[in-house]
């Protein structure tokens, strides 16, 4: 089949990007064409302020080069401008008179800086800061001139007076409103901002409107509406950017302020797609760079003819380094109009907080100095958490403090490059840098992907957001507004639930089906979820899906790094007997096992057992009585007690009993991620139930019912949901936020981090103060333990299954 | 002409459950003989190039398999690591008549 023709008119970012994501998904489709009006390859816009401040050099900053277009067969004109869009005849012309036809065209023009329109605009000397040329004539200028000023006090504007104060010239700075970017801070962070910058060395004319740039053959001045004027021998408009529309608009392609399009980036011209900052998408323009690419992404699915993604605009947050001090902002973050305002304010450290909240759901928020809590913040304004339970505490972070990447505002920065980052892969700060620089990663997900680091328990994310930040220039943001399942779908989890209810699919291939998966069979991540998501959803009537399961939930034990597995019967509330104890010890030394070892959940660990064993360990320890603890499961696993009344001189209530009867009520469960429970005996808490998904500690007068806790990366505290009187309300709540919990939370959300997505608040009005409600999920949890109560070793050790544990064949 | 180069017969295709694996044990280790949805078979050498996980206990999904201890993704049909990571595992003759399987050992390639 002949290939089409794809014409790209822009050799920007955007229009890079885009081609990058086709060229992933279908490499052969198009012969694809690149104009640039630029005489370079395509380099990362962002990092121009570093170029200028001499921090980077042009090399550094290039993306694409040379081979990189030539080695995927793409034609590049660089300088070559497109002057004219033939839409009839389908091709498009440049300034020199070439012409090239066209399948399919992209737009992406990007934008032009706004001149203002007063007189002496056009003398030489009167720049923006737009492109790889206006950094030179700005370094040209330092070296023979003395006095700068920078109209316009946004992220730009103060970038650029940054560089030039670098190599050297005078700066003034002239702002027309009293807030220096106003777009994204508040008057206090602004004047914070103001304040640092002055100390630096920047000189700020606020509230000053331009009446004229003054001049013959070159700029000397600017005077302003009051009649003042101040010399200058250079003058960057930095007063905004404007979509550069008039290419399309020539040809005729509907434009307002920006190319309109629509939520598959196509134009009124359904030939003629746009993307980046010249596109208006739902009245919305773009300047960020996250959105941009989410943009690409959508488009090269169309282009590719998979017409299944959609682009929904972003909600986007800033995180931002103004000349070393970071800052971040998100949502509605001025306040007023009834809004509350949470306040934070410690000005020798220069830090100051705001977060704006209505009816305890946080609306917007604005940080100075200090914004390694600006992701959580943005997280739970996107969930629409409702923050009552921690309010008073929320201003101080997440509470996280070390690895996480919080408590040091330059953490990131400051650390050498030989720092171990992520502890779990060893990972130092180095190769992180190294990845980003050279892969060209832009999000915490390629990181991932490339460097491993924060791939496995995530308590460094922070930290590597901060090494991403840092490496790749101010403007870093973080983007997404719904987080897909997995690869396979764009739907999310909850989106991937509500179908399975209301659309009453029953297995694995319908939701996928119905879904439209872009995968025939999906991926070691959305199976397993979509198992367990149809097993909660169809109790007692969906099949399970083995193969959709990780080995450990397939094979019933968990596996070593060495490829044998482990073997721990369940110990029901940790109280075993002198028989049981004896059948361990006999099934260990019959099968040589090579490690006995006592768990931290009161069980026994049976270390070392190849996988053809397993059947023939199992049903001797059944023999016993002995059956599956289920330690390797996304499933209720242990629930650890004190001794209790019967014996402690302190108990107040038979913890050993309570935990024994949770665990006969709980077992056998699938949950989200694996839950743990403990009962303590008195408030001493010997059983450390304050760590654990559902911890009970039991006083003189009752039961103190906690939640959400966990031990390992990030030891979290539970938070108290109630006290109750009787044993029988203890299991009722019990099993009432078991199946709250696995219904709602997402597959492999630990308790710990759903309670903080949603709230305590939310969890206590399901569970305690509507008991309509909490009966309901109570009864739901016993029938779907109707049919989970089978122990899975007493059914493998069978004869008949015991093949599935055998090689297929023995050799040699 | 050495024995081994022969097809061994090692089982029928329904022995393997579809997105699963089962092994063949030789003295060189073991062999993951995998069986796809769509109920094409594979021969890798049951050994991540990892830190050498079981693949045969891998999620299946396609035509590549997660490695079960760290989710290394392996592509069955060439043995390669899907990047950004990188790595090989060697892949074997196997093939399909009348329901029988038959793995050739002394050729991985």
């Amino acid at each position: 089949m002949k290939k089409q023709k794809l014409i790209v008119i822009g050799n920007g970012m955007a229009g890079i990007r885009t081609v990058e994501e086709l060229l992933k998904i279908a490499p052969d489709a198009y012969d694809v064409t690149v104009f640039g009006a630029e005489p370079h390859c395509n380099y990362n816009r962002i990092l121009l302020s570093p170029v200028l401040a001499g921090e980077k050099t042009l090399n550094d900053i290039i993306l694409n080069d040379d081979d990189w277009y030539a080695s995927n067969g793409i034609t590049l004109h660089k300088g070559r401008k497109v002057v004219a869009i033939d839409r009839r005849r389908r091709l498009v012309r440049t300034e020199d008179g070439l012409e090239a036809g066209y399948d399919r065209l992209l737009l992406a023009t990007g934008s032009m800086p706004f001149m203002l329109p007063v007189p002496g605009r056009d003398l030489p000397g009167v720049i923006g800061f737009r492109d790889i040329r206006d950094v030179e004539l700005m370094l040209e200028a330092s070296q023979k001139y003395r006095h700068a000023i920078v109209i316009g006090g946004g992220l730009l504007g103060l970038e650029a007076a940054n560089g030039l104060k670098k190599r050297g010239m005078a700066v003034t700075v002239v702002h027309l409103l009293d807030t220096l970017m106003e777009r994204q801070l508040d008057k206090p962070a602004a004047d914070l901002l103001k304040r640092a910058l002055e100390d630096s060395g920047l000189d700020f004319r606020m509230e000053a409107q331009t009446e004229a740039i003054l001049g013959h053959d070159r700029v000397t001045g600017v005077r302003f509406k009051d009649g003042s004027e101040t010399p200058a021998d250079l003058v960057v408009m930095a007063v905004g950017i404007r979509p550069n529309v008039d290419l399309a608009k020539s040809a005729g392609i509907h434009c307002e302020r920006g190319i309109l399009v629509n939520d598959t980036l196509q134009t009124f011209d359904p030939r003629i797609y746009a993307v980046g900052e010249c596109v208006q998408h739902r009245k919305q323009l773009f300047g960020l760079v996250a959105p941009l690419f989410e943009q690409a992404k959508v488009c090269a699915n169309h282009l590719a003819e998979y017409g299944i993604a959609r682009y929904e605009g972003s909600v986007t947050s800033t995180k931002l380094k103004v000349t070393g001090i970071d800052l971040f902002s998100a949502g509605e973050f001025q306040g007023g109009n009834g809004y509350e305002e949470l306040l934070f304010q410690d000005p020798a450290r220069g830090i100051y907080k705001k977060l704006v909240v209505e009816s305890n759901r946080i609306k917007g928020a604005v940080l100075y100095g200090d914004t390694g809590d600006g992701a959580w913040y943005f997280q739970l304004m996107r969930d629409g958490t409702d923050i009552s339970a921690f309010r008073e505490n929320i201003l101080f972070g997440q509470a996280h403090l070390g690895d996480a990447g919080h408590g040091a505002d330059n953490r990131a920065a400051l650390m050498p490059d030989t720092a171990e980052v992520c502890g779990c892969n060893g990972v130092c700060k180095k190769t992180i840098v190294d990845a980003i620089v050279q892969k060209k990663l832009f999000t915490l997900e390629d990181v991932r992907a490339h460097t491993k680091a924060s791939a496995s328990c995530g308590s460094c994310t922070g930290l590597v957001e901060q090494i991403l930040q840092s490496t790749l220039g101010s403007d870093y943001s973080v983007s997404p507004a719904k987080k897909p399942l997995c690869k396979c779908t764009d739907h999310t989890h909850e989106e991937v639930r509500e179908a399975i209810r209301t659309e009453n699919l029953k297995t694995i291939p319908e939701v996928m089906r119905f879904l439209d998966w872009k995968t025939v069979d999906g991926c070691h991540s959305c199976r397993p979820a979509l198992n367990y998501y149809l097993l909660c959803q169809w109790p007692n009537e969906y099949r399970d899906d083995p193969q959709s399961r990780f080995i450990n939930e397939r094979a019933h034990a968990n596996i070593q790094k060495d490829g044998t597995y482990s073997v721990v019967p369940r110990i029901w509330g940790g109280v075993t007997n002198p028989r049981e104890l004896r059948a361990i010890a006999d099934v260990a030394e019959k099968f040589e096992i090579p490690t006995v070892k006592i768990t931290g959940g009161q069980r026994i660990d049976l270390l070392g057992v190849p996988k053809q064993q397993l059947p023939a360990v199992w049903a001797e320890l059944g023999k016993h009585g002995l059956v599956s603890g289920h330690a390797y499961g996304k499933s209720l696993r242990t629930v650890k007690t004190c001794v209790g009344k019967e014996w402690c001189r302190f108990g107040t209530q038979d913890s050993t009993k309570m935990g024994i009867d949770l665990e006969k009520m709980t077992w056998g469960s699938w949950t989200p991620a694996k839950v743990k429970m403990a009962v303590s005996g008195c408030p001493r808490n010997c059983a450390e139930a304050t760590i654990k998904d559902f911890g009970v500690v039991a006083v003189d007068s009752g039961w103190e019912l906690h939640v959400g806790g966990n031990g390992g990366v990030k030891v979290r505290a539970t938070d108290f949901l109630c006290k109750v009187d009787t044993e029988e309300e203890v299991k009722e709540y019990c099993g009432a936020y078991m199946q709250l919990y696995r219904e709602e939370a997402r597959y492999l959300e630990r308790t710990a981090h759903w309670i903080e997505r949603v709230g305590l608040a939310y969890v206590q009005e399901r569970i305690v103060s509507n008991p309509e409600s909490r009966r309901a999920l109570y009864e739901r949890f016993l029938e779907s333990q109707k049919s989970a109560q089978i122990d899975p070793w007493a059914v493998l050790a069978k004869e008949s299954e015991r093949q599935h544990f055998e090689p297929l064949r023995k050799v040699g | 002409m050495n024995v081994m180069s022969d097809w061994i017969e090692i089982g029928r295709i329904e022995d393997i459950p579809r997105q699963g694996a089962r092994v063949v044990a030789t003295p060189a280790g073991n062999v993951a003989i995998f069986r796809t949805l769509n109920d094409e078979i594979f021969a890798v050498r049951d050994l991540c190039p990892h830190k050498g996980g079981p693949l045969s206990q891998g999620i299946v999904c396609g035509k590549r398999v997660a490695c079960p201890l760290h989710n290394w993704v392996i592509d069955l049909a060439s043995g390669e690591a899907a990047p950004p990571d990188e790595g090989r595992t060697a892949c074997f003759p196997v093939k399909l008549e009348n329901e029988r399987l038959w793995l050739q050992l002394d050729r991985p390639e």
